[in-house]
């Protein structure tokens, strides 16, 4: 296939872009006190705008199958990332202004790659994917797109979130489609310290005060119900673990309990004995809150169709 | 003035207190005439800690006010690219406002107590986040204009007497200069675009080109505290003396944008070597100040409901490390 006859032809995973912080001096991968939020490890950069320009020299081409694999986790960290912004300027203290701002451009840097290595099928941009298609085009699944809620909300989505992501991400790692495989090698990286980030929290917020106990508890009852939605299984996916693409997601579901359970535990919490919903967000079935997030998301690029910023 | 009565030495003071105060001025007097660096531990005037709270505190309330009209356009961003552009400047922002507050804490005050005193009302911002962000282009003229300006001010504060200061604006200043080259690009990209896009470019350069010349502070002969703070070596050039070459630093990259600014009177005096620009509405200025701007109630409000809502949060972290340490010590 043509994922797999490309993929000795890329190797992403090597190719370093150095400090795209135009403008910083002095600060080289050593952990400088002066890096900038915007630094990408030399050595480890796989921008967007890379796997744009392998697929315009013709190296790389998703088949539909993969590409739309890659929308579906693409989708995912995009509407992830547009809820998250929205804290930016909100949070409780500005440590997690930073915080979250940094786990929302985390899951908005996975997207535009998965975005761009997807619209290589079909002749599109990440943005024409982000902008111009419509609700019932969008793959993600529903947990992604639940409301911010109060801190504890969205303390115990990004729980969810990231552990379902870390072994997801490490399972694509060894995918044979070379994309693939280096946009998850560069994501779970990252997703590790969004596990790190909502598993302490989770801790304090658990052990805290009363209030903090109550409001956490809550926040786990709310978003609960959209985790088996994660790891549903279904044809494409069924195809794709077949060809090595992926793996079926059902098989990453004993590791998240396990991972999951261990912190739930020492927090003293219970998962929450609430119903699943149906999901069918993969196959463009979203909720009532998807309509808003678009219509804010799109609004200004579909008033000027065409134009470029 | 009240800050100068604070320079003196108390008069009830022992002998040998006032014999410390005086070695501690000697000392003081003599860093800054070495144009050195005073670090926190070290003797300082009274007003000198005074001034430097203020004049940091402000900086760091400015940041924090700041990332609200940019963060307005994050949800709205036209492209993933400069979504994720814009968000990552709010951050810095954040981060700017971190570092700040830090500086501040060493002289001696908490960071909770700045918080308390922005969302009281009792401490200021720079005035220019008063104004509203109403279209994409103004993240191209906030990065270019008021950017541009708070590096002319800032980047001589680079070397500020003030040990922490001083370092935490260099570090600043470096992402200054990414922000404001970023937002140099939104414009130069609209300008060349539709004819719409180039329009809300010009009209975005229109409404920030007053306000930033602004930041730079009143006309010299109306801002009582420059003086001061000049032979503190705090501040390096006067208000006019910076606002003169911000304009210049325009003059020549309007024209790469290929918008204009709005003033008709801009002009280089060949005889003082200095830019200089047409009358600016000082009034208004005052007005902002005063807090009879387009957005202060909002931005403040903004501030507190944050604060507020996130209480409960700090307190289950103080809470939970409490009991963290308690168990430990029970171990």
């Amino acid at each position: 296939m043509t994922t797999q006859e490309t993929a000795k032809d890329t190797d992403f995973a090597i190719e370093g872009h150095g400090d795209i912080s135009v403008g910083v001096h002095g600060a080289g991968a050593s952990g400088d006190g002066s890096a900038s939020a915007t630094r990408i490890t030399p050595g480890n950069a796989l921008r967007p705008e890379d796997i744009a320009l392998e697929i315009q020299r013709g190296k790389v081409k998703p088949s539909e199958d993969v590409a739309e694999f890659a929308l579906r986790i693409g989708d995912d960290g995009l509407i992830l990332a547009q809820r998250l912004g929205h804290w930016i300027s909100r949070a409780p203290e500005l440590e997690e202004d930073i915080a979250l701002g940094n786990i929302a451009l985390d899951q908005l840097g996975h997207a535009r790659s998965f975005l761009t290595y997807a619209g290589a099928a079909w002749g599109k941009s990440e943005d024409d994917l982000a902008y111009f298609r419509r609700e019932h085009e969008f793959r993600s699944a529903h947990l992604f797109e639940q409301p911010n809620g109060d801190f504890a909300v969205t303390i115990a989505r990004q729980f969810i979130v990231s552990f379902y992501q870390y072994e997801l991400y490490t399972k694509l790692m060894g995918s044979t489609d070379a994309t693939i495989a280096a946009i998850s090698a560069k994501a779970v990286k990252e997703v590790d310290y969004h596990r790190d980030h909502s598993a302490q929290w989770v801790l304090r917020l658990a052990g805290g005060t009363d209030e903090s106990r109550a409001r956490i508890v809550q926040g786990f009852k709310l978003v609960w119900p959209y985790v088996d939605e994660l790891f549903e299984d279904d044809e494409l996916t069924t195809r794709l673990a077949e060809a090595g693409v992926t793996v079926q997601p059902s098989s990453l579901r004993a590791e998240f309990d396990r991972l999951t359970g261990e912190i739930m535990a020492e927090a003293e919490l219970e998962i929450p004995g609430v119903p699943q919903t149906l999901g069918g967000g993969r196959n463009g079935k979203h909720s009532e809150f998807m309509g808003y997030i678009l219509a804010e998301m799109q609004v200004l690029a579909r008033e000027h169709p065409g134009a470029s910023w | 003035m009240a800050s100068q009565n604070l320079q003196s030495v108390p008069a009830e003071l022992s002998p040998e207190e006032q014999e410390r105060e005086a070695a501690g001025q000697a000392y003081f007097d003599r860093i800054i005439s070495e144009d050195s660096r005073i670090e926190p531990r070290d003797w300082m005037p009274a007003a000198y800690r005074k001034t430097l709270l203020r004049q940091i505190s402000q900086h760091a309330h400015s940041e924090i006010i700041g990332m609200q009209p940019e963060a307005n356009w994050i949800t709205r961003a036209p492209s993933l690219k400069r979504k994720s552009i814009l968000m990552a400047k709010v951050q810095d922002e954040a981060g700017h406002g971190l570092y700040l507050y830090s500086a501040a804490e060493t002289l001696g005050q908490s960071r909770d107590q700045m918080m308390e005193d922005l969302i009281a009302g009792k401490a200021r911002y720079s005035s220019i986040f008063n104004y509203p962000t109403i279209s994409w282009a103004d993240m191209g003229a906030i990065g270019w204009l008021v950017d541009g300006a708070a590096i002319c001010n800032q980047v001589p504060l680079c070397r500020a007497s003030y040990g922490p200061y001083g370092r935490a604006m260099v570090r600043i200043c470096k992402e200054e200069s990414f922000h404001q080259r970023q937002g140099f690009e939104i414009l130069l990209e609209l300008s060349n675009g539709t004819p719409a896009q180039k329009q809300m470019a010009q009209d975005a350069v229109n409404r920030w080109y007053a306000p930033s010349l602004m930041m730079f502070g009143p006309p010299d002969d109306d801002s009582p505290n420059s003086e001061q703070s000049m032979a503190w070596n705090i501040k390096r050039f006067s208000n006019d003396e910076l606002r003169s070459r911000f304009v210049g630093m325009m003059v020549e990259q309007v024209r790469v944008l290929g918008l204009t600014l709005p003033d008709k009177d801009i002009r280089f005096n060949e005889e003082t070597k200095k830019w200089e620009h047409g009358p600016l509405d000082w009034n208004e200025f005052k007005e902002v100040l005063a807090g009879r701007g387009p957005c202060n109630s909002q931005r403040v409000e903004r501030r507190r409901e944050a604060h507020e809502n996130g209480a409960w949060v700090r307190e289950a972290a103080v809470a939970y490390a409490r009991k963290q340490a308690q168990k430990e010590n029970a171990a």
